[in-house]
C-alpha cells in the first residue's frame, strides 16, 4: 500500500506555532524512513511568506482551508473553532489526498481533533507519543503512562493511524526544501454542510498574554517554599529575565497563590521544555508527573533530601529567597552578552 | 433530565508501578484503585443538574467485575442507576471501550452524557471526542464551566494561555476538568443506601482493539545529577554549567 503522511500545522494569528514546526519535521522525517510522500494542511488564513516557513521543516506542499470560508458554511457567525468541523475538514482532506497517517501535536486542539478524526477515517490513534519509530514500513511509538510512571510501545492493528506528538519533545529539524506550494482548497470539495458545526467556539478568552506553561521552552516553577503569593516576583523576575513562562506546584494554586492554568503536574499541565527550575518545590510524584520529561531540570531547594534532587540534573541546597536573586542576577549579566 | 455519566477504575494516583510479568502492563497486586479522579466531577456535575433540573444519573461502566467498584462510588456520591458493560478481555484499548459506550449510549438516548477529560491511568483523553463521533452528539471536553438552559447550553474549555467558550445543543456530551465543582463526599445515609442500588449488567458487543501494547517499561533513569551545596556562592557555578555543558542557556 503506498503511503502518505497529512501533517495537521497549527495557526495562530496568522503564523504557525511552534508545535507545527515540530508536527512538519516529524512527519518530514517518518516520509523519510518510509520512503513516502508528505503534505500539510491548516485551517485558516495561510499566507504564501507564511507557507514558505515550512520548508525549512521538509515541507513541499501545504494545503489551507480558510477559516473564513469554512465559517460560511455555519448557520453562527464569526465561529474561531469547532471540534466537529475541523474533523470533518481533516478526514475529508485525508480521503481527498488518501493520507494514511495523520499527525497532529497534541495541544489542546490536536488532542480533541485526534480521537475524532480516528474515528472518522478509521484509523488506530498513537496518543501524545514521545518517541516514534518506523521498522519494517510501520509505525511504532512510545508514550508514557501512568503519569509517567511508565512508558509503553504500542502498534497499530489498522492500516491507518492518528498521531499526536508531545509538544516540545520532536525537536524540528532542519532540511530545506526552498519554497513550499500553497494550494487554497475549497470548501465545496469538501462536502461540508451546517450539520457539521455542532459545537462551535463563539469567543476565545485571553487569561493573560503570558507565555502558556504548556507551550514554554523554558519553565520557572514556585512551590510552598516561597512561603506566600507576595514572593512570586522571584520567580517571575528569573523568567523575565531567561524568557521563560511561569509555572506553580498544586500547593500553591490550592492554595490561591498562583492561577490553575500554572499548575504543572498530573492534575496540571504536563510540560517537557528544555529547561525547567524549581524553586521551593518538593517534587512530589503528581508534580513529576507533569515535568520528570524535560530535558533538564534545574532544583532549588533548601531541603537536600527533597524528591525533586532525585529527577534534578543541577541541584542547589539552599534558601530560595537567597538563590533566586542571585541567579537571576547571573542570569541577567549572561543573557546580555 | 437523563444524565448518563462514564465513571472508569484506576489505580490510586500514588501507586508505585510496578511491571507484571508479561512485560506489557502493571503488576495490580497490592495496587488500591479509585474512582477516576476527574469522573468525580463528572459525577458532582450530573448529580447538581439533576438537583435543579431533576431527572436521572446513570453510571455506566466498561470493564470487568472491578468496573463495578466505580459504579458503587458513584452509588455513594448519588447515582440512581449503574450499569456495568461487562467485558471478559483484559485487554481493551480506547476504541474499543468508545465503541461499547457509545453503542450502550444510543440505545438509552440521554440529554446529557458527561465524562473525565481524562482517566488517570492511560491518560488517553481520547474517549469523549471518540463518542462524539460515534454517537453524533455535540460536545467538547476539558470543561471548566457548564450552562444549561433548557436545551441551549455554554461551556467554558480550557486551552493553552486562556478559554473558549463554547455554544451547542443539546443532546450533547461533555468532558469535565477540575475546576468545574467540588465533589462531595458521600455521608453515611448515602454510603447505606449506595449498599441497596442494584448493578444492572450487559455484555460487551464490540471487540476491535486497534492499538496494541507491545512492552511496557519504566521510563529511563536520569544519570544522577550534581548537587550544590553551598547556596548562593554556587550560583556562578551552575550558571556556568548550564551554558556550557547542558547549553540550555
Ligand atoms: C490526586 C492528586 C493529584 C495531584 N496533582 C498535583 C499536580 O498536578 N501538581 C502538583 O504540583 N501537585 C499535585 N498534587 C499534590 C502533591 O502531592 C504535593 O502535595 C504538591 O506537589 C506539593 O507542592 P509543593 O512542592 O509546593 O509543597 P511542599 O510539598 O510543601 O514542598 C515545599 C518545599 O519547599 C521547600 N522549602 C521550604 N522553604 C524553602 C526555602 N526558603 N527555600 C527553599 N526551599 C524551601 C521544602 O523543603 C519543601 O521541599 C496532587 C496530589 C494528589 C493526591
Ligand atoms: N472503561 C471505562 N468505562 C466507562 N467510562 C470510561 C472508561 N474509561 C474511560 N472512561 C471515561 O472516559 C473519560 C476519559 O478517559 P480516557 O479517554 O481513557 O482518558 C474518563 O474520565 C471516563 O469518564
Amino acid at each position: 500500500m503506498s503511503k502518505k503522511i497529512l501533517a495537521f500545522a497549527e495557526l495562530k494569528d496568522g503564523k504557525f506555532k511552534n508545535s507545527a514546526f515540530e508536527v512538519v519535521s516529524t512527519a518530514s522525517r517518518l516520509s523519510k524512513d518510509l520512503a513516502c510522500e508528505m503534505v500539510v494542511l491548516t485551517i485558516g488564513e495561510a499566507t504564501q511568506t507564511e507557507a514558505d516557513t515550512l520548508s525549512v521543516y521538509g515541507a513541499t506542499k501545504l494545503i489551507s482551508v480558510s477559516l473564513n470560508e469554512l465559517n460560511s458554511k455555519s448557520q453562527v457567525p464569526g465561529i474561531k473553532y469547532s471540534p466537529s468541523a475541523f474533523a470533518k475538514v481533516i478526514s475529508a482532506v485525508s480521503a481527498k489526498e488518501s493520507a494514511d497517517t495523520i499527525i497532529f501535536s497534541a495541544t489542546s486542539l490536536g488532542k480533541e481533533l485526534a480521537g475524532r478524526v480516528a474515528v472518522m477515517t478509521d484509523s488506530a490513534v498513537f496518543n501524545d507519543c514521545t518517541e516514534l519509530n518506523v521498522a519494517d514500513g510501520k509505525i511504532t511509538a512510545v508514550r508514557p503512562v501512568y503519569a509517567g510512571k511508565s512508558i509503553i510501545g504500542v502498534s497499530a492493528e489498522t492500516d491507518k493511524i492518528v498521531i499526536t506528538i508531545r509538544p516540545n519533545v520532536f525537536k524540528p529539524e532542519i532540511t530545506d526544501t526552498g519554497t513550499v506550494e500553497l494550494q487554497i482548497l475549497n470548501t465545496n470539495d469538501l462536502a461540508i454542510s451546517p450539520s457539521d458545526f455542532s459545537s462551535v467556539v463563539v469567543e476565545v478568552v485571553v487569561s493573560s498574554e503570558k507565555l502558556d506553561v504548556a507551550e514554554a521552552d523554558r519553565i520557572v516553577s514556585g512551590g510552598r517554599g516561597l512561603k506566600g503569593p507576595e514572593h512570586f516576583h522571584l520567580v517571575e523576575d528569573l523568567a523575565n529575565a531567561i524568557g521563560a513562562a511561569t509555572g506553580a506546584s498544586r500547593a500553591v494554586v490550592d492554595a490561591g497563590w498562583r492561577p490553575h492554568s500554572e499548575q504543572v503536574g498530573q492534575t496540571g499541565k504536563t510540560v517537557s521544555p528544555t529547561l525547567y527550575i524549581a524553586c521551593g518545590i518538593s517534587g512530589a510524584i503528581q508534580h513529576l508527573a507533569g515535568m520528570s520529561s524535560s530535558k533538564c531540570i534545574v532544583a532549588i531547594n533548601k531541603d537536600k533530601d527533597a524528591p525533586i534532587f532525585q529527577v534534578a540534573n543541577y541541584g542547589i541546597v539552599g534558601d530560595v529567597f537567597e538563590i533566586l536573586p542571585a541567579l537571576t542576577d547571573e542570569m541577567k549579566k549572561i543573557v546580555s552578552q | 433530565m437523563k444524565i448518563i455519566v462514564c465513571v472508569s477504575l484506576v489505580p490510586d494516583s500514588t501507586t508505585k508501578v510496578k511491571i507484571a510479568d508479561n512485560g506489557k502492563s502493571i503488576d495490580e497486586n497490592g495496587v488500591s484503585f479509585i474512582l477516576n479522579p476527574y469522573d468525580e466531577f463528572a459525577v458532582e456535575e450530573a448529580l447538581q443538574l439533576k438537583e435543579k433540573n431533576g431527572g436521572e444519573v446513570i453510571a455506566v461502566s466498561f470493564g470487568g467485575d472491578k468496573a463495578k467498584d466505580a459504579i458503587k462510588k458513584a452509588f455513594q456520591m448519588g447515582a440512581d442507576k449503574g450499569v456495568l458493560i461487562r467485558t471478559s478481555d483484559s485487554e481493551f484499548d480506547s476504541f474499543t471501550t468508545a465503541k461499547n459506550l457509545s453503542e450502550y449510549i444510543k440505545s438509552e438516548s440521554p440529554d446529557l452524557v458527561l465524562l473525565g477529560k481524562q482517566s488517570i491511568d492511560f491518560d488517553s483523553m481520547l474517549l469523549p471526542s471518540m463518542i462524539s463521533e460515534m454517537t453524533g452528539l455535540a460536545s467538547t471536553s476539558v470543561v471548566v464551566k457548564l450552562d444549561i438552559n433548557g436545551n441551549a447550553a455554554t461551556a467554558e474549555r480550557e486551552i493553552e494561555g486562556g478559554k473558549e467558550i463554547l455554544q451547542f445543543n443539546l443532546p450533547a456530551l461533555v468532558g469535565v476538568q477540575k475546576g468545574i465543582n467540588d465533589p462531595r463526599y458521600p455521608n453515611l445515609k448515602s454510603i447505606m443506601a449506595a449498599k441497596s442500588k442494584p448493578i444492572e449488567e450487559i455484555n460487551a458487543t464490540y471487540n476491535g482493539n486497534r492499538v496494541s501494547v507491545v512492552e511496557m517499561n519504566m521510563p529511563p533513569t536520569k544519570a544522577s545529577g550534581k548537587l550544590f551545596t553551598n547556596g548562593k556562592e554556587d550560583v556562578s557555578e551552575l550558571v556556568k554549567l548550564l551554558r556550557e555543558e547542558a547549553k540550555v542557556i
